[in-house]
């Protein structure tokens, strides 16, 4: 690093979102309104699975200010099917954004209607009528993998994926193996981080210059492009999405495409008047996309006499739901954390996605990586349990050893850094372990029901794309990239823009950090652009905000821009201030930011740096023609292409890590189980901006909690979405989140150039740590928790009713000689 | 496409006035001080009436079902959720929303403590929250902790795991106090 100052990068600086959003004056979505716009409504099924005889638009055609109808009929001839990122047979779906033969989920949309106000749109949709025949629904993903009910007849099965993921010499590690443990099923539930503001498509399709005009809060809108040019016929150029301060979206706004699409088609049949769409929440609950559910079956683990694990085999059954869409790379997205934390070299996992008539599944914060890491947390507590080993020994057993860093995994990715054990130690600290094993051992005796549940878990971030090819030998993408721009304007203000489409995860302000100390001035006197624009032409195949990225890949490329722009404004000085580039100095003077040339007393300011070049510029020489001050960067991740075969490659550049402890107590009586005490202890390397950090922390924290005590999407057996509100839904209140302590250990990166890891998603550790937990507390009834989600009906179930979780029913362990 | 162009333009109904079918109800708010008269249809919410008709787009939507609290307003010196009352129950009202917290142009004691604490992520939830905050310490100015969680339980936010929301509050009802 050339420039070592770091006045800003480290400090809890307040964020400069705040300024608007403490006003009210944030600037989302639905606050946008556009000169003769309409409102658009979906008509939705009611049915999971079921064929489209007839809809019927007439009557709501005929309702006074409905301008049009549209539907996947109408709109099949006019569109190529959406790209699908997964190999044939799963490549043949068609995959349009209304259905146009069938219906494959409750709530897909079948037509949609536009009118001169919302609440017109809202009537106009009750009046197109839809005749069905009904189809057999399948909403468990192992019974859909027998193909009996086919949802989409031109791939010709349910299986959207197979691959088996199989390192080191697993056969000899069972054979060698001490003691094996064997785990039936486990299962991980499907929930949603469900963001505080629904999807909002404004689209319009202009007559005028045949260009697409997107004002949305998609978080991902240079993927979203890629879909939709192809989708639409149009140049990509020809599509322009601009997002603004967005309401949360933790993965799941990345799939909006399919709205951004009608909308666009329904723009262009009303004649290029902007079509506005906002979701409601039971449409975001019912459609929008939840996170992956997953099963593991047949789990064996071989471990040696002191309880290390060896080998770990099992078969994996992931439920995408009604359409792959982002899927099927959350097939390889799990195996950038293949082994978590642990040091085990063989494993053989053998793993399957199958479509199934739910809602699609989509990125949700943790995606792909917490349903296999939470996995990994189970076997090793229940390996634990079974051999009598106390969880936090177990783990010390087995973790990557803080001197093995960087530590190739038996898959090939490469963890940059990190210390597991002593998280772990500042964890129990934290709580109080001790004491708490004592206050545990005496609630026993008093009936008292307490657990103790250890969860460690990575957030591995800025991904390898070149993981595609391993579903998909023909998939056009690798490696990954983020673009940045900052210059010195015309009255010498420095403007930043970045590829990043942040969420609330102020980016703003960290961009600021890290350009202060390139040009050694307050962030103050940095401005940067708000949300994603497509025309700042700052962004990247790959730009967005996902994948727990932002301060490696949107930092790297901000430093970069910032460094580019730093080099011509010394160039430009020497040569004004008639001096060597050494002899100049980054300083303030009275009227602020100057660049001085140290042995000659002169000094030049950002306005006459800034003026020179933009409209002053007779008075530079040829050879200083290159100089802008308006400096794009494009940071590339230093990817290879996976070993598509061997399955072998790295995947992920950063992880960080996080350990979290919880205490909880079931009660007795009601079954509820009510957590007493929780630590969370986070590694994210070098931190830019510690109030942000914790911040993060302390919501993916929540976020957990809610999924493992509170969140659950739940299906009847024929498909019926049973928790499509929030009052069903029950995301985490105020009066269900216990107090957080919170620690922090810095381990830096050597993968990134400030030695800071991408977090944010937090690797859904409570999610690890309440299963840990309940278990701890029943394990002496012969409990084994089995299932992500947990509530007072669960566990009354395993405790009273014994229907589930049993553990001489769930785990058998073979001792050897 | 220029056949499937023409045949879209075939297919299109001119503009049109439409008038509901049911008659507006004139009513008369004051909102953040300001008198408002005009006509509503009477299916209108409240939290419609404050985004759509006077533009004032800092109070959000975020569940349609009473849960979320992201429209929460003061009705009257009292907390409401926007999304469950009809613009015409609030006929004669005095309302406060987010844009009538600051004073002079300069932050509010809540919204200033919001920020001061990193209380907000996305900030949608927290025009909802400032107010709840507004109404509990309006009425409590040593609020303990359930109290805190009580007053905002019905205010969801997804980003900040409601710590540092908890710190602002008792921050807040510190200052409010100390005047």
């Amino acid at each position: 690093m050339k420039d070592n100052n770091r006045n800003w990068v480290g400090k809890p600086l307040p964020r400069k979102e705040e300024g608007r959003l403490l006003r009210g004056r944030g600037k989302f979505a639905d606050d946008i309104k556009i000169r003769e716009m309409l409102y658009l409504r979906f008509v939705r099924s009611p049915y999971a699975h079921a064929r489209i005889l007839k809809v019927d638009t007439s009557r709501a055609e005929g309702l006074p200010g409905v301008v049009g109808t549209l539907t996947g009929k109408q709109i099949e001839p006019l569109t190529q099917p959406f790209i699908e990122i997964g190999p044939e047979p799963c490549a043949k779906i068609r995959d349009f954004p209304l259905a146009v033969d069938k219906v494959r989920y409750q709530g897909e949309p079948v037509a949609a209607v536009l009118a001169e106000s919302p609440s017109l749109a809202d009537d106009a949709s009750e009046l197109v009528q839809v005749e069905y025949e009904g189809l057999d629904p399948v909403v468990d993903a192992e019974q859909a993998l027998k193909d009996e009910s086919i949802l989409h007849e031109s791939a010709g099965t349910n299986k959207v994926w197979n691959g088996v993921f199989e390192y080191g010499d697993v056969e000899k590690a069972f054979r060698e193996a001490a003691q094996i443990v064997n785990i039936d099923r486990l299962h991980f539930h499907r929930f949603s981080s469900t963001p505080l503001e629904n999807n909002v498509v404004i689209g319009q399709w202009d007559p005028k210059d045949d260009h697409i005009y997107y004002w949305c809060n998609n978080s991902f809108p240079s993927f979203a492009i890629q879909f939709l040019a192809a989708h639409l016929n149009i140049p990509i150029d020809r599509i322009r999405v601009q997002t603004f301060d967005i309401g949360g979206s933790f993965g799941i706004k990345i799939t909006s495409y399919p709205q951004m699409a009608v909308c666009a088609l329904a723009s262009k049949k009303a004649g290029g008047r902007p079509i506005k769409w906002v979701e409601t929440r039971s449409e975001h609950m019912t459609a929008s996309a939840h996170g992956n559910e997953r099963t593991f079956r047949d789990t064996r683990v071989a471990l040696d006499q002191d309880g290390v694990i060896t080998a770990i085999t099992s078969r994996h059954v992931d439920d995408c739901g009604a359409y792959p869409r982002y899927e099927p790379l959350g097939c390889v997205i799990w195996s950038q954390v293949f082994p978590g934390v642990y040091r085990f070299k063989n494993a053989r996992i053998d793993f399957t996605q199958a479509m199934t008539n739910k809602c699609p599944v989509g990125p949700n914060r943790g995606y792909s990586r917490m349903q296999h890491l939470w996995f990994l947390e189970r076997v090793v507590d229940i390996c634990a349990h079974e051999l009598g080993i106390p969880a936090d020994q177990m783990r010390l057993r087995n973790y990557i050893r803080p001197e093995e860093f960087p530590y190739t995994t038996p898959n090939g990715c490469v963890y940059d850094s990190g210390d597991y054990p002593k998280m772990l130690a500042i964890a129990k600290n934290l709580i109080g372990w001790d004491e708490w094993k004592k206050k545990q051992a005496e609630a026993r005796k008093q009936g008292r029901l307490i657990g103790i549940g250890i969860g460690t878990t990575l957030d591995s971030g800025t991904n390898n794309f070149g993981q595609s090819q391993i579903v998909n030998p023909h998939a056009p993408f690798s490696g990954n990239s983020q673009g940045a721009n900052c210059k010195l304007d015309i009255y010498g203000e420095v403007v930043v823009a970045v590829g990043s489409c942040p969420q609330g995860q102020g980016h703003e302000t960290t961009a600021a950090q890290v350009v202060a100390d390139v040009l050694n001035i307050s962030p103050d006197l940095i401005s940067v652009r708000t949300g994603f624009d497509t025309e700042r032409n700052v962004h990247t195949g790959f730009s967005g905000t996902y994948a727990s990225q932002f301060a490696v890949s949107g930092l790297s490329a901000v430093h970069g821009a910032a460094q580019k722009l730093k080099a011509e404004m010394k160039r430009l000085a020497a040569f004004v201030l008639e001096t060597q580039e050494d002899d100049i100095e980054f300083g303030r003077g009275a009227q602020g930011p100057e660049l001085r040339a140290q042995t000659k007393g002169k000094s030049i300011n950002y306005w006459g740096l800034a003026n020179i070049v933009n409209v002053n510029s007779a008075v530079l020489p040829p050879e200083m023609h290159d100089i802008t001050l308006n400096c794009r960067y494009i940071w590339r991740a230093p990817f290879k292409v996976p070993d598509t075969k061997k399955k072998y490659g790295n995947l992920t550049m950063t992880y960080a890590s996080q350990l979290h402890i919880a205490i909880i107590e079931i009660d007795r009586d009601a079954f509820i189980p009510r957590i007493l005490d929780y630590v969370a202890v986070d590694d994210c390397g070098t931190v830019i901006n510690p109030a942000i950090v914790e911040g993060q922390v302390y919501g993916a924290t929540a976020h957990g909690i809610g999924a493992a005590l509170m969140e659950t999407c739940v299906y009847d057996a024929v498909g019926n979405m049973l928790t499509s509100t929030f009052s069903d839904y029950t995301p985490i209140t105020a009066m269900n989140m216990p107090k957080v302590k919170y620690g922090h250990i810095e381990t830096p990166s050597p993968h990134s150039y400030s030695g800071a890891k991408g977090m944010g998603e937090g690797g859904a550790a409570p999610v690890h740590t309440i299963s840990a937990a309940l278990q701890d507390a029943l394990f002496s009834s012969g409990i084994i928790i089995g299932d992500s989600f947990n509530n007072a009906d669960t566990l009354f179930r395993a405790m009273v009713g014994r229907e589930i979780y049993q553990a001489d029913k769930l785990v058998k362990l073979e001792r050897r000689a | 496409m220029p056949k499937t162009a023409a045949k879209a333009k075939r297919s299109l109904k001119p503009k049109e006035i439409v008038e509901p079918a049911i008659a507006r109800v004139p009513i008369t708010v004051r909102v953040n001080g300001r008198p408002y008269s005009l006509a509503v249809e009477p299916r209108i919410l409240l939290v419609e009436l404050l985004r759509e008709a006077l533009d004032l787009t800092g109070t959000h939507v975020g569940c349609d079902t009473t849960y979320c609290g992201a429209c929460t307003v003061l009705l009257n010196g009292a907390s409401v959720k926007s999304c469950t009352i009809f613009a015409v129950q609030a006929d004669g009202a005095e309302i406060t929303t987010v844009e009538g917290l600051e004073k002079d142009g300069q932050l509010g004691s809540i919204q200033k403590v919001f920020g001061d604490c990193y209380a907000l992520q996305c900030g949608y939830c927290t025009p909802g929250l400032m107010l709840s905050t507004y109404q509990l310490l309006s009425h409590n100015q040593q609020p303990g902790d359930k109290d805190i969680r009580k007053a905002i339980a019905g205010n969801t936010c997804r980003c900040t795991g409601y710590q540092n929301i908890f710190k602002a509050i008792q921050v807040a009802a510190r200052s409010v106090k100390g005047g």
